[in-house]
């Protein structure tokens, strides 16, 4: 049963009977990418995998919007048949649009140094490494140690090898495979200390490829990790091999592509970021309304209460890493809170939760609430309750929220949370430490909104700071990172290099500001660019003009205007143009010149728009404190 | 285990093997006669002949199977009695 939790993806719900009539229907449909997305969340097994995928095969990735292209070449020293079909169904349940070409059989090294191989003509994304001890040079001999090191380091060659040669000739990141070993063992227990042995040979190779990652954009995928979860034995099929040379068993195939989507989705900044916590019979046993701080399930020495407790580290665990806690739970506020207060046993506390949510809504719409005041999309979210019917009305409601099942013991929910991997990362940075606080900051910045009665008299409460400077040096790479990134506040979505962003800083011809806002929660750091460049009848026309969405709704694009404004007057300069280019991420600003009181000039037959403004314009200022950092230069011109 | 039904449950494990409900098993189909029987479809079909039936087969048997009528007499061999 254990094991199968694994090899049957049970946190994800079992499929529908009319699956192979759905599957067929995507040839049909209007939007197959959204279908087939929904069909690839449910729990399949390899065959439902090759249906699903082979019809997303013949319909094509460019058929599948808004599902994202990803192209991934394969090469191993089994057979591959199987891979392509079941990664590409896989990939649709992380909204991935996979395109997936195989190298023929063995064809691992020659494949990465020819620049005319199948896979580096096909110029992919990433290449999956699916290598494993009988695609090395590898010789077990028990006892020797001088066989043991030379297998070693020439295994690790041949990996790097073929690392540098896709580098080269595709360009691409590798996603490099630890080895599980074999569970046949040749003395014993024995084995692991006796050098040359599969056992000891396997384990410092995995340590020497594990290291090799460290400091290249390449991404480890730790089969020998995954393998041993699931039980070697049931990883490594000998008559699956000699049959059909297949690397593991069929039956863990399933496991084996989701966890190389969770790679792919999280290397694109897919993986999920906040994880919504039920209360009742999830975070503890038994309903505090009715059962009362004494009588819920929470203690040491209690084996409901511990299952629950393990629910709760897993959830501090996940926040000191930088997955973001909530609460959303059908209780009255005062109550829900009061175990977080009161019970001793409780390992989270209330500061750990960035929004509590209780009260008598559904759960769709405080999770929708939830994902709002956090600023984070939908697809950002894990839901977890103990109540299938609680978990049937999300997955209706909200598609995008992964929802994972609950078996009927408590005792396994933290495992099956883990099992999900919703929270894969290829990276772990610092700043991903503080990253919970982080939000959680953002959160009480939304509180403060819901309470203020009037925009203006919220805006006051922040005691907000904004500084106006020039372009410099210190800013620049900031700078050209908000305007290759910004897509949603960005009027024009025109993208400039760093090197680009050094010619318009020594270009006196040309106006650009970085802005800074500090409130009285934090330091926001550099949110928004502006740049402004001289036009026809010494009008100045804004070429850029981008903000963060972090500060929405803060009144900085009324502070900025105000700062051009006066800038433009000194210069002399008669009116200021603005200019809106739609794309598909932007129409958040369709109507930014509109509301700040701009009049249309033109507007073209594809939505981009001009504006204009005289520079006399009065517009009234948002409650904030004005800073000017300019040299000294600057100034006395 | 009946004839009759290994025949009806190897029928469905076929439907869902090669994605056709068109296809109907006599003893002397071979892997000639059904388009999509190639030698992924091969080993898809002994695996889940393998899961269904509770049985192993060895190289050699899947070697020797040459139709329909020598795997279900390979499965009423094999097959756990009851």
């Amino acid at each position: 049963m254990s094991s199968s939790l694994y090899t049957e993806l049970r946190w994800l719900p079992p499929k529908p009977n009319e699956f192979p009539a759905m599957c067929k229907a995507l040839g049909t449909s209007m939007s197959p990418g959204s279908e087939a997305r929904a069909l690839a969340q449910f729990g399949l097994a390899t065959n439902d995998l090759i249906r699903l995928g082979r019809n997303l095969i013949r319909i094509g990735p460019s058929a599948l919007a808004p599902l994202q292209p990803f192209k991934l070449g394969v090469i191993s020293n089994a057979l591959l048949d199987l891979m392509a079909p079941v990664l590409t169904a896989t990939a649709a349940r992380y909204g991935i649009a996979l395109e997936c070409v195989t190298a023929d059989f063995g064809q691992t090294t020659a494949e990465a140094l020819d620049a005319e191989s199948v896979i580096n003509r096909f110029r992919p994304d990433a290449v999956l490494m699916a290598i494993d001890h009988r695609g090395l040079p590898l010789r077990f001999v028990a006892g020797s140690r001088e066989l043991h090191e030379e297998g070693v380091s020439a295994s690790l060659q041949v990996l790097t090898t073929i690392r540098q040669g896709f580098q080269e000739n595709a360009g691409c990141v590798c996603i490099v495979q630890t080895i599980p070993p074999p569970p046949e063992a040749l003395f014993g227990s024995l084995d692991r200390s006796i050098p040359g042995t599969p056992r000891s040979v396997l384990e410092d190779l995995n340590g020497a490829i594990a290291k090799s990652i460290d400091g290249t954009p390449d991404i480890l995928f730790d089969v020998a990790s995954l393998a041993s979860t699931v039980g070697l034995s049931t990883w490594y099929s000998p008559s699956e091999w000699n049959l059909a040379k297949l690397q593991f068993s069929e039956a863990c195939l399933p496991l084996y592509a989701d966890h190389v989507l969770r790679l792919i989705a999280a290397s694109r900044g897919k993986s999920r970021r906040c994880l919504v916590l039920d209360l009742d019979n999830t975070l503890w046993g038994g309903v505090i309304g009715d059962d009362g701080l004494d009588g819920i399930k929470i203690a040491q020495g209690d084996a409901v209460g511990e299952a629950h407790l393990e629910v709760q580290q897993l959830a501090l665990d996940l926040r000191s890493r930088g997955v973001v806690l909530a609460v959303c739970s059908k209780n009255t506020d005062e109550i829900a809170r009061q175990p977080f207060r009161a019970h001793p046993e409780m390992r989270l506390k209330e500061n750990h939760i960035a929004v509590f949510q209780a009260n008598w809504d559904d759960k769709a719409t405080n999770i929708t609430a939830i994902a709002d005041t956090l600023s984070l999309g939908l697809e950002s979210v894990v839901f977890l309750d103990d109540n299938p019917v609680e978990r049937d009305l999300v997955r209706k409601e909200l598609p995008q929220v992964a929802v994972p099942e609950l078996p009927d013991d408590p005792a396994h929910y933290a495992r099956y949370l883990a099992a999900a991997g919703y929270f894969e990362a290829v990276r772990f940075l610092d700043e991903d430490r503080a990253k919970a606080d982080m939000y959680k900051l953002n959160a009480e910045r939304a509180t403060i909104r819901a309470r203020s009665t009037d925009m203006a008299s919220y805006l006051a409460t922040l005691d907000m700071e904004i500084i106006f400077s020039p372009f410099d040096q210190i800013g620049r790479s900031r700078i050209s990172q908000l305007i290759n990134k910004s897509n949603q506040f960005n009027l024009t979505t025109r993208r400039y290099s760093e090197a680009d962003v050094a010619q318009i800083e020594r270009d006196e011809h040309v106006f650009a500001l970085q802005i800074r806002l500090i409130d009285k929660l934090g330091d926001n750091g550099m949110i928004s660019v502006v740049i402004c460049r001289p036009a026809d009848e010494g009008d100045w026309e804004i070429d850029t003009w981008l903000m963060s969405c972090r500060v929405l709704g803060r009144g900085v694009e009324v502070m900025v205007l105000r700062e051009l404004l006066g800038a433009a007057r000194e210069q002399g300069v008669r009116r200021i143009v603005g200019r809106y280019i739609p794309t598909e991420r932007n129409a958040l600003v369709r109507d930014h010149y509109e509301k700040l009181g701009f009049s249309l000039l033109s507007r073209d037959s594809d939505g981009t728009s001009v504006w204009v403004l005289p520079v006399d314009a009065d517009v009234t200022p948002v409650p904030m404190k004005v800073t000017r950092q300019f040299p000294a230069v600057e100034a006395s011109r | 285990m009946s004839t009759d039904e290994i025949y009806e449950k190897l029928t469905q494990i076929f439907h869902d093997v090669f994605d056709d409900d068109s296809i109907a098993l006599k003893p002397e189909l071979t892997a000639a006669d059904v388009e999509e029987w190639d030698s992924l479809n091969h080993i898809r079909l002994v695996l889940a002949v393998e899961k269904e039936f509770g049985v192993k087969f060895s190289a050699a048997h899947v070697a020797s199977l040459k139709n329909v009528g020598d795997l279900v007499k390979l499965i009423q061999e094999r097959a756990p009695k009851k």
